[in-house]
């Protein structure tokens, strides 16, 4: 059971420490690294607040030990702003629309959205509350969840065709 | 939420897995995704020493087409299940349950070998697996063995499969063309497991039927099919009603859920047939 070198990428920058395998990814990120962007809801599997990009992929990382994530590529939502620390449209799109009250569950609402836009990049409002499902807000009731990312998709496409 | 320490593995060879697994005997355990069993050690009902991560053998990975079937990798993820386009038009069945599943985080990382080998009668692929009439492909120190999903679950996570064999390949037999088919599941909430689930094909002559956490393994009832084949859909419901067996527990008495076991299968049935074509 002894402690583990672990490597990997968060934000774009390689880092490394020594932990036990059991240590979750959460733990890791918040306590070792203090990235504090990803939260602790439930802690099992269930609210999404923990929810960083893990290679490309949207996971809960109260649910991966930190061994599993050795050598993996991890963005969270410090990760989403612009180069020069701006807000990102995404996240400036959750400021515009009540996206968030408390904003408990925000870095991990944003997180996987960033995701969801990335997979499909104009989607209807269904696909958007499906694609959201597996992230808890207590406060907002979704529904400007929901308008947020629509509009970020509507300023990103817009700026894409702009840049075309 | 922490669990016990364990010493973490990640061999590249499935060789090299099984003799970890051999080594260390149950004190040693597989893992995939994760999205089982780490809840399963946050709890403490799972303590284990070593950790064997698939991630890394080449053998469980990918989905392979062949003439009339699909092989499919254990460590292919829901997600993959889902975004692969021509499986979708081949096995339009797989993808309708892997959309039930869960949430889209746990997608991305729960496979296709986790759910069919956990098993967990809540878990809704090992029923799919056995209404699709697919085989498993377990590999171990004596070598490999194909065992049909039909004759793999004994009871609730006791399996055919033994501690030092790994669970490599799933093959799925390709349904004919136009056969109907649907996947219907009733859930308190997104991300929860079957209060019950139906998984129905439906073609010329023939049919197939398998219920989800409705008893302590998958029910796949022979005479269902053969009812519904002939066409009797009633007769198709109450032979499946007869098989299950489910029990009481926060999804409700046991009344409750035979009326849902019914409400799904019919609802099933029904958007099966208005499926099948030619
Ligand atoms: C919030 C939440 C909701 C969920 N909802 C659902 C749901 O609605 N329906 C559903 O079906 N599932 C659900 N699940 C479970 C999820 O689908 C799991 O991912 C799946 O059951 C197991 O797959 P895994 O890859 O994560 O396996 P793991 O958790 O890694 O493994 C599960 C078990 O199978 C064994 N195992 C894994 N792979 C192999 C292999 N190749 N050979 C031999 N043994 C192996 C492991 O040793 C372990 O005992 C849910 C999970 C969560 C966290
Ligand atoms: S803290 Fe990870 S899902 Fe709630
Ligand atoms: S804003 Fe409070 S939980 Fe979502």
């Amino acid at each position: 059971m002894s402690k583990m070198h672990v490597k990997l990428t968060v934000n774009g920058t390689a880092v490394e420490g020594l932990a036990e395998p059991r240590t979750l990814l959460i733990h890791f990120l918040r306590e070792s690294l203090g990235v504090t962007g990803p939260h602790v809801g439930c802690e099992t599997s269930h609210c999404g607040a923990c929810t960083v990009d893990m290679d490309g992929r949207s996971v809960k990382s109260c649910t991966v030990f930190v061994a599993q994530a050795q050598g993996a590529d991890v963005t969270t939502v410090e990760g989403l702003v612009n180069a020069d620390g701006s807000l990102s449209v995404l996240q400036e799109m959750f400021r515009e629309h009540h996206g968030l009250q408390c904003g408990f569950c925000t870095p991990g609402m944003i997180t996987r959205a960033h995701r969801l836009l990335q997979e499909n990049p104009t989607p209807t409002e269904e696909e958007v509350r499906f694609g959201m499902a597996g992230n808890l807000c207590r406060c907002t009731g979704y529904q400007n969840i929901v308008k947020a990312i629509l509009a970020a998709a509507d300023v990103m496409n817009a700026q894409k065709e702009a840049a075309e | 939420m922490i669990p016990a320490g364990f010493d973490y593995h990640r061999p590249a060879e499935l060789d090299a897995a099984i003799g970890l697994l051999q080594e260390h005997g149950d004190e040693a355990r597989v893992i995939a995704g994760g999205h089982s069993l780490v809840p399963m050690m946050k709890l403490r009902m799972a303590v284990l020493s070593h950790l064997v991560d698939l991630r890394d053998i080449p053998d469980l990975q990918g989905i392979e087409f062949g003439a009339d079937s699909i092989s499919l990798g254990a460590m292919v993820t829901q997600h993959e299940l889902i975004a692969h386009a021509g499986l979708a038009e081949a096995v339009p069945l797989l993808r309708e349950a892997a959309l039930q599943i869960a949430d889209p985080q746990v997608r991305y990382l729960g496979t296709l070998g986790g759910n069919v080998a956990n098993g967990d009668p809540g878990n809704d692929m090992p029923g799919l697996m056995q209404c699709l009439d697919a085989t498993y492909k377990v590999t171990g120190p004596d070598g490999s063995r194909q065992i049909r999903a039909r004759d793999f679950y004994e009871s609730a996570y006791f399996t055919a499969r033994s501690d030092d064999e790994i669970l490599t390949r799933i093959t799925v037999p390709i349904p004919a063309a136009g056969t109907g088919y649907a996947y219907e599941k009733q859930k308190r909430k997104i991300g929860d497991y079957a209060t019950a689930a139906a998984a129905v094909l439906v073609g010329e002559g023939s049919a197939s039927i398998a219920m989800t956490n409705l008893a302590d393994v998958p029910v796949w009832s022979a005479e269902a099919g053969a009812a519904l084949a002939a066409g009797d859909r009633e007769g198709a419901v109450s032979a499946a009603l007869a098989a299950i067996d489910p029990q009481e527990d926060m999804r409700g008495p046991v009344e409750f859920k035979r009326h849902v076991a019914g409400v799904v299968l019919r609802r099933a049935i029904a958007r099966a047939l208005s499926r099948v074509a030619g």
